[in-house]
């Protein structure tokens, strides 16, 4: 018998401790080196017993929950950790465990050396929320876990509050995060007047009780509440202001599965309290799923800071994402349960592999960033040779991201492909071609996701250093490198052995669509990955790295064959004759972009200014002066309007408040006789 | 498991001895069209295995992806080399990957080449892979609706159910959404192979130039498996072409008596595309670099229109 419940009350007390501890430790000012050690093992030993009952409510048919009343009205403390539940907290323990393992090593070189007490009590009390989130089974216990997570992801975004970026960041996600939540409010109220309880067990399936004006309604309310978390376009611009300026191991868990807390939310209202949707909000999905995806690429391709560029990709993979689920509610909608299955795993997939590759190249960047002391990839490169272990696992986050076999990233991507060509055939007239057309762009994406990455790698860890920071990088500490190295295997480990983690997925979708879909998506001794059935369509991850691995010891029997050992010499490379390689000769970050950024003139208005000096002839300059810049689409198009709209509207609404006592007086009478009228009508 | 073992090799020495092949001989009928006598048909065969005997220089600032990438760009081409049905239409591994697991290797193996541009520090390579990821990423849309209105045709994504499914109806590629699924393609296979007018494969020179720009720092043996590799790559996307639109002839499994023909009826269909390629390039001028993604929309269109004219015929 599995201790679900034990491990699951372990968890949450070791995460207490740990926020006790950090807490206690920063009003006492007690300052002992092996303190920070202490609070992040009470993270790992919280998290991994997480696992451990996420894993078992997994396993368990049942659904393990428990209640404790709490007195005040209509809220409870209802736990439940039902299968889609108990796979987001699995998801989550495990980024916490290799979280906790690099901050082992993290938190003394960082800024969070400052105050390491709190910081690992701000630590714990984000894991501890967020595991609330997905396990709350009350909306008010839900929302009071839902704003601790936001209020604990506030202050690690503003722990550098010395930094004026990060200070910004932090109140820009605090804000859009408060309306996220207003709209959550008002579409959990609508539900919950339909359901007449709180309880998220009374809530299922009600959506379609709603009269289906306040049934679309709660639906957009929850889908754009919770989007807002998730950071899909356009509700997206605090996700590149806030994650790049938190701590990084604070940015690795933040696009990793704090981010995903939207994505949960969405599955939960989708797929739990809605039994059926019409085919418009599914369409809506998609077409955000898509835009998300592709404006996410093509302005994490435009960025040369390493950490907003992985923020920028965040949006891309929710986009991914969210194509999965978009079709899931289409084949829903038309009445084929097992391609739902199969979008839905998709998606649910995608949220998991984009976790595990999202954190692991955060705290490569964070590596990265601690040996450099910069952000600016223009200023790195050679680090390979300086970080080799880093380089390595950055390396493999970035195959598995561009969505390259055999890793994680391919697997998820190839189900999305193979849920969208069923699309096809599966929906009628128009809506049909909604899905290659999804298809051929997330293809767009996919390659602008690889040339990104190949940027961000090429620039950042190859060739010759562009700064003497960058020449003189040291690689970082052992429980760093262990915390990487943990998720690169994780990568490994899910993309080699997807036919067996596949049934991880039939308790999700048999309480979703009510069908079991692993045994299908799988045949050839759980060797093969198919698509439904072996006819439309298979692919063996393992196999296909078997292979490379083979085929690639290849040239090695055509060296035997020719035989003479031939001379390899080490040389400069070719400089075109000038005086040297230096590092200014190397392609920049900006110029590797700039082809892409020409085409897609129409979305990013570039704009760019040169100004040179010179004495005798402009060929030839005493210094010149560059700058290029992208066009913030919808932090000035949309956003700017509408803050100057709420601060006129504000400036107006102050003549309501001119600090007249009698005035505030007779506004209190007026609105009890209002309300005595209302009540007397009613 | 023999027979299977014995088809894994026979694809594996078709995909090497005939690729050199058909660049030779794209090689020697372009000469001939421009009025020259050219090296030969067998040259790329000389050159692989001078190159495989020389001696090599590798750049002081390069590290291990360098070293890495011809051996990771030689199995990524040869395994989708492996997917695809090339003399028969059962393709060895096609049980593995189908069109999908195609596109996904040849690209890691452009990511891997492309860093292998970067990893050397000369601004040649920079310049050589940020044009490669750019042009093959505009590429990409244009070949997943075309691959996608084959497969939603066949109600397959794995390429040797394609190919079956097409051995039955031989005049298929006459249908509009086939015709215009293979002109996208054909687009794509340019840009694809860098031919003119996207790239131009016969000069070191210029500063258009994209694929070699990405292995200028590459020498000897390396460079032969590069080379060999972008020939293999270039017999996989026509193989692709010809095999999926214009299956007659091939030979539904492997070890039949009709194993030669199909050969013989493979080689002489790729020699005419190859023959096309050529035409295509010797009529064109190569175009400004912002002007390719004009070319790839034009191949975007047609695979949608493609895609549209499978449930309007």
């Amino acid at each position: 018998m599995w201790p679900i419940g034990e491990l699951y009350i372990a968890g949450l007390c070791a995460y207490s401790l740990g926020i006790a501890g950090g807490l206690g430790a920063h009003a006492t000012r007690v300052a002992r080196p092996w303190l920070p050690a202490v609070l992040c093992f009470l993270s790992l030993t919280g998290s991994l017993c997480e696992f451990g009952a996420s894993v078992g409510g997994l396993l368990r048919t049942t659904e393990p929950s428990w209640s404790l009343p709490s007195g005040v009205p209509y809220l409870s403390y209802t736990v439940r950790l039902d299968p889609l539940a108990a796979f987001f907290t699995m998801a989550l323990s495990l980024l916490a465990a290799c979280v906790s393992v690099y901050s082992f090593g993290y938190i003394s070189h960082s800024v969070a050396r400052r105050s390491p007490g709190l910081f690992c009590a701000l630590l714990n009390l984000l894991l501890l929320a967020l595991t609330l989130v997905f396990t709350a089974s009350n909306i008010l216990f839900f929302l009071i876990a839902w704003e601790l997570t936001a209020v604990a992801a506030y202050f690690l975004v503003v722990f550098d509050h010395e930094s004026a970026e990060s200070r910004s960041g932090g109140l820009l996600y605090f804000l859009m995060s408060r309306g996220g939540t207003g709209m959550l409010f008002a579409g959990f109220l609508l539900l919950a007047s339909a359901a007449g309880s709180l309880e998220f067990s009374a809530l299922h399936g009600i959506g379609q009780q709603l009269p289906p004006f306040l049934g679309a309604g709660a639906f957009l309310f929850l889908f754009f509440g919770f989007g807002v978390k998730a950071g899909i376009i356009p509700l997206h611009i605090w996700l590149p202001a806030a994650h790049p300026v938190a701590p990084s191991n604070v940015s690795a868990l933040m696009s990793g599965i704090v981010i995903k807390a939207g994505i949960y939310g969405m599955a939960r209202v989708f797929f739990d309290f809605y039994g059926a949707l019409p085919v418009w909000a599914g369409m809506l999905v998609l077409v955000v799923g898509v835009v998300s995806a592709l404006l996410g690429v093509l302005y994490a391709l435009m960025e040369h800071d390493l950490k907003r560029l992985l923020a920028y990709h965040s949006i891309e993979n929710i986009g991914i994402i969210l194509m999965g689920f978009g079709s899931a509610l289409l084949f829903r909608a038309f009445g084929h349960p097992d391609l739902a299955a199969l979008a839905l795993i998709a998606g649910l997939f995608h949220t998991l592999n984009h976790g595990v590759f999202k954190c692991l190249l955060f705290l490569g960047a964070g590596s990265v960033l601690q040996a450099t002391h910069t952000r600016n990839m223009e200023k790195m490169g050679g680090l390979i040779r300086r970080m080799p272990s880093t380089a390595l696992y950055f390396l493999i986050g970035a195959i598995a991201i561009s969505g390259l076999p055999p890793l994680n990233g391919f697997v998820s991507e190839w189900f999305t492909y193979q849920a969208l060509l069923a699309g096809f055939g599966a929906t009628p007239a128009l809506t049909r071609l909604a899905f290659p057309i999804a298809g051929a762009l997330l293809a767009l994406t996919a390659a602008l996701a690889a040339a990104c990455f190949v940027k961000a790698f090429g620039i950042t860890f190859l060739a010759l250093p562009r700064s003497e920071e960058a020449g003189h990088a040291k690689e970082v500490s052992l429980s760093m490198q262990s915390g990487m190295a943990l998720l690169a295997l994780a990568c490994v480990l899910l993309g080699l052995g997807a036919t067996w983690f596949l049934p991880v997925f039939d308790p999700i979708t048999t309480a979703a669509v009510g069908v079991a879909a692993s045994k299908d998506l799988v045949a050839g001794n759980g060797f093969l990955l198919t698509a439904g059935s072996v006819v439309r369509g298979t692919v063996s991850t393992a196999v296909i790295a078997l292979a490379l691995v083979l085929l690639g010891a290849a040239p090695l029997l055509l060296w035997v064959v020719w035989g003479r050992k031939s001379a390899r010499l080490t040389g400069p490379t070719w400089d075109c004759g000038l005086p040297g390689l230096t590092a200014e000769n190397e392609y920049t970050a900006t110029a590797f972009s700039k082809p892409l950024r020409m085409i897609f003139a129409a979305i990013f208005r570039p704009r760019r200014e040169i100004q040179a000096e010179y004495e005798v002839s402009p060929y030839y300059p005493k210094s010149i002066h560059f700058e290029s810049e992208i066009e913030p689409t919808f932090e000035a198009r949309i956003y700017e309007p509408l803050r100057e709209a709420v601060l006129s509207v504000s400036t107006r609404m102050r003549k309501l408040q001119p600090g007249s006592i009698h005035l505030y007086l007779a506004y209190a009478f007026v609105t009890l006789i209002l309300l005595l009228l209302f009540g007397v009508r009613g | 498991m023999t027979a299977q073992a014995g088809a894994v090799i026979a694809q594996i020495a078709v995909l090497l001895f005939l690729s050199p092949l058909i660049t030779g001989f794209t090689r020697t009928l372009k000469a001939r069209l421009q009025m020259r006598r050219g090296p030969g048909i067998l040259q790329p065969y000389r050159d692989l295995h001078k190159l495989l005997q020389k001696g090599m220089v590798i750049p002081d600032t390069a590290s291990w992806i360098f070293t890495a990438t011809p051996y990771v760009l030689f199995a990524t081409t040869l395994l989708a080399g492996l997917l695809i049905p090339t003399i028969s239409a059962q393709a060895p591994l096609s049980l593995f990957g189908g069109v999908l697991a195609v596109v996904y290797l040849l690209a890691l193996g452009r990511f891997f080449l492309a860093l292998g541009g970067l990893d050397t520090g000369s601004s040649f390579g920079g310049l050589g892979s940020s044009r490669e990821m750019t042009i093959s990423a505009i590429a990409e849309p244009a070949l997943m609706l075309a691959v996608f209105t084959v497969a939603i045709g066949a109600g397959s994504t794995n390429l040797s159910t394609v190919a079956q499914a097409g051995l039955g109806q031989s005049w298929r590629f006459l249908a509009p959404s086939e015709m215009l699924a293979f002109a996208a393609l054909f687009i794509v296979l340019i840009a694809e192979t860098g031919r003119i007018p996207v790239d131009n494969p016969a000069t070191h020179l210029e500063l258009t130039m994209i694929h070699e720009a990405m292995i200028l720092e590459y020498s000897g043996p390396y460079l032969a498996l590069i080379e060999w590799s972008a020939a293999m790559k270039q017999l996989v996307l026509m193989t692709l072409l010809v095999n999926i639109f214009f299956p007659f002839g091939l030979s539904p499994g492997w070890w039949r008596p009709d194993m030669l023909l199909s050969l013989l009826l493979f080689s002489l269909k790729l020699l005419l595309l190859a023959a096309f390629v050529v035409l295509v390039e010797t009529s064109n001028a190569k175009l400004r670099i912002f002007r390719v993604p004009e070319l790839l929309a034009v191949a975007f269109v047609l695979s949608a229109m493609a895609l549209i004219s499978t449930f309007l015929f």
